[in-house]
């Protein structure tokens, strides 16, 4: 139900160290190793934003040890190895049993008496709890960190790419010009695909900072007065405020008898979402990786 | 059950009816005065049970507009705030807070205000996640604030509370449902209302219709969302009506992958919605499937029942009436927990009573509200590339090579949608829905290639690409057709999406920018007639009267704003 997550807002969580500390060291291994495998998962919340739940305390390492080995000998065939779920047997992780249990309490009457297709088991309490710390042991998220990652974006033909770019791209960029080693200069796949579609968007968390696009620029003509251009710095229904070359701010208060001409350079970038294919961003994207 | 004869009984009903009578004339709220059309008071979320926020008040109207003046604003502060009560003095607290709650934790994520403040005889109650204010309508003046010490849970917001009698009801992100003495602030009870240990986390404005408390769920995990009834008196639970099949036989399992699929299936309804005493039928929308994205556990294809539709129970029991879905097999995160609009209209020149909503995935629909008959859609997103028609039973049909791509699919909207949960408005007027729109570019890549998918929001990375603008759109009812579409003049690539909206029998559309302008609009056109800048507007203007004043009110982050005609 996500509505539009803030970061910052679990970020500056007041709460203790099982809470935000590993939640903050997630923030932070995702923001510097993207491609990290996730491991277990214990101690991280809401790597990607929304998140704010207790982490569970790590187990007793023994008991771990032996929980896995029970779950993999017992349940796995079913559950899944990952205890995400596999033929036959649902994901335990979202369970509503296994998220409320806290040492094998509410997993071991279920494990006792069967539920539906699954038959009974005869472990021991104490199994029930080293089966517990097992299940335990996940991370659960609503923002579920990727565990199986495509290794690449490239999928693109890189010759259909190139007539696709020579015909749409050509009349603004070249191969030769401003793009010479573009893949050279941006070598994650992802950044060099979100910035040639829009130059100055964010890649996407982990990603490098985006390259800085040019920011569109802006003459205000007043009546009778000459008019004046400069870097557009706002502008909204009713203020327009700029920055001349001389570094001198100038704001203006709108009124129907301002001329106001914004030139955005990314206009055409805007105009050609309306026009890809994703095919045709896929192309492109492999062909521009061509050019170191 | 025990039979009672007619006779006793009438007595039983007399005695109900004195006992309430006098309960009310005790002061707070007669939830009766709920179903009055919208005026002096705010007395629920969306100001009355249409969901219209349409007010009656025309003190202040296009004429006078130009005259709109600052009357006071109130900064709220959060948190627990000093032990001892500091000396009354200009911005300071004149009372000290009443701390609840059983947690230990603070949220200090910062106090945006983005619900419905409550104007019920002169005083203003206002919320922010765990927190509740009182003001004194007149000027803004706290009277008393509470606060609840958390467990933790999703601060995202809150959408301001409700109330019954001299009792207020509100929610909190650790799960439990609060009542709260209207008069000082002190707690009646609290009842952890969903399980805390699988995530849920709460943020809907109750709603009271008759002796009902009435809110939803929301979660991010893999979970049934659901809508439950409280008795105002005790908390206790009277129904609770699933999104999703939750046994085998339940209605709409068949389209599910499976009752575990259900089961985990989502749907939580976030947001308050409106009710039709005629009907008895209480009408809100529901949330999006889980797994939101990696979507082929939920069965491919199937239409995952009830999860983004406009519903209709019955109030007393929590029966379902009838449903539209509005997204079939969501798999964008495009909630359609929006608070639907009643209308009483005209369709082909004949009466009848409908309800109306813009949805988060870029469609428009107009049913009727007594069957959940669908009589129009429209696509109000000019930009939307996610479906590529409408189906027989008029709802868009997904394209699924735009869920998503291992080297990214270029969808409009991005996850914000359209449209999402700030409040769309409707004028009787004009005839015209009013909604706060964005049109806006994402690329999802799927970065999950387990076949079977991520848990809730996972499996996916949604990167932004452009806005394209922020607009308000005025929808016609009866054709679903852009009537106007105000365009905000913005420099930023990435724009955002206006707050929620008031409109007026003063011909006054009063909502925020996206550059932190409060403005009023001709309702007709769109023309700007007022503004003042006061800074991100973050929830939806209301307006009341108190002592023969109106005043405009709006919430920019942690302040209120409260505009009136200079006297």
């Amino acid at each position: 139900m996500a509505v539009i997550a803030c970061a910052a807002v679990v970020r500056s969580f007041r709460v203790g160290l099982s809470f935000v500390c590993f939640w903050a060291l997630g923030v932070a291994l995702a923001a510097q190793q993207p491609a990290t495998p996730p491991e277990g998962g214990r101690g991280r919340i809401g790597g990607a934003g929304i998140g704010a739940y207790p982490v569970r305390p790590p187990g007793d390492p023994a008991a771990l040890e032996r929980g896995t080995a029970l779950y993999k000998t017992n349940c796995a065939f079913c559950h899944g190895q990952d205890a995400r779920g596999g033929d036959g047997g649902p994901s335990l992780l979202r369970s509503g049993i296994v998220l409320a249990d806290q040492n094998g309490e509410l997993v071991g009457p279920v494990l006792e008496q069967g539920r539906g297709a699954m038959p009974k088991f005869g472990f021991k309490p104490d199994q029930v709890a080293d089966l517990a710390a097992f299940l335990h042991s996940f991370r659960v998220a609503g923002y579920d960190v990727s565990r199986q990652k495509p290794p690449t974006i490239l999928v693109g033909n890189a010759k259909t790419g190139e007539t696709y770019f020579n015909e749409a791209c050509g009349s603004c960029h070249s191969v030769s010009g401003d793009l010479r080693g573009i893949a050279t200069r941006i070598t994650d796949e992802r950044v060099l695909q979100q910035s040639w579609l829009m130059p100055g968007s964010m890649a996407g968390r982990g990603a490098p900072p985006p390259a800085k696009a040019r920011p569109p620029s802006v003459t205000v003509t007043e009546p009778g007065k000459p008019p004046v251009t400069g870097t557009l710095g706002r502008i909204d229904d009713f203020v327009v405020s700029l920055t001349t070359a001389e570094g001198e701010f100038r704001s203006f208060r709108i009124t129907p008898r301002l001329k106001i001409d914004v030139a955005d350079p990314l206009a055409p970038h805007k105009d050609l979402l309306r026009k890809y294919t994703d095919a045709d961003i896929h192309n492109v994207t492999a062909f521009l990786a061509t050019l170191k | 059950m025990t039979m009672v004869r007619p006779a006793s009984r009438l007595l039983a009903v007399v005695l109900v009816l004195m006992l309430t009578s006098a309960l009310f004339a005790a002061g707070g709220l007669d939830p009766a005065q709920i179903l009055k059309p919208l005026g002096d008071a705010w007395p629920t979320y969306s100001g009355d049970y249409t969901s219209r926020r349409y007010s009656t008040l025309t003190e202040i109207n296009q004429s006078n507009v130009k005259r709109l003046g600052l009357a006071w604003t109130s900064r709220l502060v959060a948190g627990p705030g000093p032990a001892v009560a500091p000396p009354q003095a200009f911005g300071l607290r004149p009372s000290p807070t009443i701390v609840g709650g059983v947690g230990d934790n603070d949220f200090v994520g910062g106090t945006v205000v983005k619900g419905g403040v409550l104007a019920v005889d002169g005083v203003l109650y206002v919320t922010a996640p765990d927190n509740v204010w009182a003001l004194d309508a007149q000027d803004g003046r706290e009277l008393w604030h509470f606060y609840w010490r958390t467990r933790g849970g999703t601060h995202i917001g809150n959408r301001g509370a409700a109330m019954w009698g001299n009792y207020l009801f509100f929610v909190t992100p650790d799960d439990y449902l609060i009542s709260l003495d209207a008069r000082t602030g002190r707690e009646r009870w609290h009842k952890e209302i969903a399980p805390f240990s699988q995530q849920y986390f709460l943020t809907s404005a109750p709603v009271v219709v008759g002796n009902h408390v009435i809110v939803g769920t929301g979660n991010d995990l893999d979970s049934p969302g659901y809508l439950m009834a409280f008795d105002p008196e005790t908390g206790e639970q009277q129904w609770r009506w699933y999104a999703v099949p939750m046994n085998a036989g339940d209605p709409g399992l068949e389209t599910w992958k499976n009752l575990d699929a259900a089961r985990n299936g989502g749907g939580h309804p976030w947001l308050p919605g409106s009710y039709d005493p005629e009907t008895k039928l209480y009408i809100f929308g529901t949330g999006n499937p889980t797994p939101a994205y990696t979507s082929s556990a939920r069965g491919e294809g199937l239409e995952n029942l009830f999860t983004c539709a406009i519903v209709a129970v019955h109030v007393d029991t929590g029966k379902m009436a009838w449903y539209f879905q509005t997204s079939p097999h969501d798999t964008h995160d495009w909630d359609s927990a929006q608070t639907p609009i009643l209308v009483d209209g005209t369709i082909n020149g004949k009466p009848r009573k409908l309800v109306v909503t813009a949805s988060r995935n870029g469609y428009y629909f107009t049913l009727d509200r007594l069957t959940g008959e669908r009589l129009v859609t429209s696509k109000f997103s000019d930009t939307a590339n996610w479906a590529d028609g409408l189906n027989e039973k008029g709802q868009p049909r997904r394209i699924p090579a735009k869920d998503h791509h291992v080297a990214g699919a270029l969808v409009s909207s991005n996850n914000g949608g359209a449209t999402n949960w700030p409040p769309q408005a409707f004028s009787p007027d004009t005839g015209l829905l009013y909604v706060p729109s964005a049109e806006a570019y994402a690329m999802y890549y799927l970065t999950e290639t387990d076949p079977r998918g991520a848990m809730g929001l996972g499996g996916k990375d949604e990167v932004g690409v452009a806005t394209m603008g922020s607009y308000i759109t005025a929808i016609d009812y009866k054709t679903g057709r852009t009537a106007w579409r105000h365009r905000f003049q913005t420099a930023a690539g990435n724009a955002g999406r206006a707050p929620g909206l008031l409109v007026t029998a003063g011909k006054l559309l009063f909502g925020g920018d996206v550059s932190g302008n409060f403005f009023a609009m001709d309702p007709a056109n769109g023309s700007v007639l007022w503004h003042a800048r006061i800074g991100g507007v973050s929830n939806a203007p209301q307006t009341y009267r108190v002592d023969g004043r109106q005043h405009v009110l709006v919430g920019a982050g942690d302040t209120l704003y409260s505009f009136a005609l200079y006297q």
